[in-house]
């Protein structure tokens, strides 16, 4: 499958982007062992070489030349990467206290505490490009820097953790299991160690809205209603058509992106169908038809000027968000001072003894 | 954030036993245990480890990518310690 990143979309749902991810990862080291490029010659042009670098699929690394565009580039989408995990914890953490037996809680607890972890993952991996950890989490506090926007909508009931996991973690995989091969190296290996994670999300978001889909009515209809409102949000987390996306050209020819973001999202309805009619639910698309030509699903697409209008703040739950994510932060101020104080004193009776 | 941040810690994992530390990323934290602890729960919450070993990132000392030619170029004209350099005659087994 090298080469070429994506199984077609008859392979097994969850196994198959396990499978890419396990390809991207084994790439990665088999383009590490191949053409030994060393360092740029003395004479030599930097840039040619980091061309050159990226043309033979071999990685860029931190104190590697690079364009400052490159630079910012991943600063910018490597920090709203993991905004956006950390944001995304708010909306299932308002069920842990609410989930409906002790292993569904368990499991939920064990989920948002990997996003958690996603989230810290990326901010380290953004680190390395010379931006440091405050001034990342000023950038989200401020709201100089954005995150997903899926997360500004609210969970009305527990069959909206299925649903987020089903979809939205759905979504977030067959946009991450491309960045696995991302020319940089701290995030395609940060990538891969999410990617590798994910699959449990996503599954176990199948599992609660399999559990509901065949159970009593009303758990049916509450499975049907959840699908209802996360089907286009989830659509929506593709970002804008190919023709607005302004930043894709660069990105693709530095390796950064892969597919393009209608791509994508093909990819991730076609993946669906087959999902849902296995759940028993329906996708809320009277148009969603298979085309034989194109081998592919016809859709609606999503509402943009929504997800438009949710990007500049006016979704749901934006205000909500950003509000606990900063009292949060604050809350947690004494911690931090106490266990730096905590870290002083110790330095200081270690100096003294030695 | 009140104060300077904690300071950063690259992190090492066994994955088993008989295997060497690897490299797996780094996080802040204010002192060693601390960094422990939080490599703990950042880098083996499946298992992912037998061992953690946890460095501050400024005791580390890197060559620099610019030099790697040079720096390692000693090592590129000394075909002769490849076993590969020797010609085994015919006939010669166990060699
Ligand atoms: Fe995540
Ligand atoms: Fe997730």
């Amino acid at each position: 499958m090298y080469g070429n990143d994506f199984a077609p979309p008859e392979d097994a749902p969850g196994g198959g982007l396990l499978g890419e991810v396990e390809a991207a990862e084994a790439a990665l080291r088999e383009a590490a062992a191949r053409a030994r490029r060393g360092a740029p010659a003395p004479d030599e042009d930097v840039e040619a070489y980091f061309t050159d670098v990226i043309d033979a699929d071999q990685k860029i690394e931190p104190r590697d030349w690079m364009p400052e565009a490159y630079r910012k580039t991943l600063i910018r989408q490597i920090a709203q990467h993991a905004h956006s995990e950390i944001i995304g914890m708010q909306p299932e953490g308002n069920w842990i206290s609410r989930a409906p037996s002790l292993k569904r809680k368990a499991i939920l607890l064990a989920k948002v505490q990997d996003e958690a972890g996603h989230g810290l993952y990326l901010y380290a991996a953004a680190e390395t490009l010379g931006i440091s950890r405050d001034e990342l989490v000023d950038l989200l506090l401020d709201g100089r820097q954005k995150y997903s926007s899926i997360f500004n909508y609210p969970t009305l009931t527990w069959a909206d953790v299925g649903a987020i996991g089903w979809l939205v973690d759905g979504a977030a995989i067959v946009n991450q299991v491309p960045l696995c091969r991302c020319s940089y190296g701290p995030y395609a290996r940060a990538m891969i160690r999410v990617c590798k994670e994910e699959s449990f999300h996503q599954r176990q978001g199948y599992e609660i809205l399999h559990t509901l889909a065949h159970g009593t009515e009303a758990q049916k209809a509450m499975a049907q209603d959840a699908v209802d409102r996360w089907w286009y949000p989830s659509l929506a987390m593709f970002g804008p058509p190919d023709g607005d996306s302004t930043h894709s050209a660069q990105s693709m020819a530095w390796k950064i992106k892969r597919f393009s973001n209608d791509e994508l999202r093909q990819r991730f309805v076609d993946m669906c169908v087959g999902q849902a009619e296995v759940l028993g639910l329906r996708i809320p698309d009277p148009d969603l038809r298979w085309n034989e030509e194109r081998q592919a699903y016809d859709y609606t697409q999503p509402d943009y000027a929504e997800l438009m209008r949710v990007i500049k703040g006016n979704g749901p739950c934006n205000r909500e968000r950003m509000t606990h994510r900063q009292r949060a932060h604050a809350d947690g101020a004494w911690v931090r001072e106490a266990a730096a104080a905590y870290a002083a004193k110790r330095a200081e009776r270690k100096a003294v003894a030695a | 954030m009140t104060g300077q941040s904690s300071p950063l810690w690259e992190v090492f994992v066994r994955a088993r036993r008989g295997l060497s530390h690897t490299h797996v990323g780094s996080l802040h934290a204010p002192d060693a245990e601390l960094a422990l602890r939080n490599a703990r729960d950042l880098y083996t919450r499946r298992q992912e480890g037998v061992s953690i070993w946890v460095v501050p990132a400024s005791a580390i000392t890197a060559s620099s990518p610019d030099e790697k030619d040079a720096f390692f170029d000693p090592a590129a004209d000394k075909v002769y310690r490849h076993p590969t350099f020797y010609e085994v005659p015919d006939g010669v087994s166990h060699l």
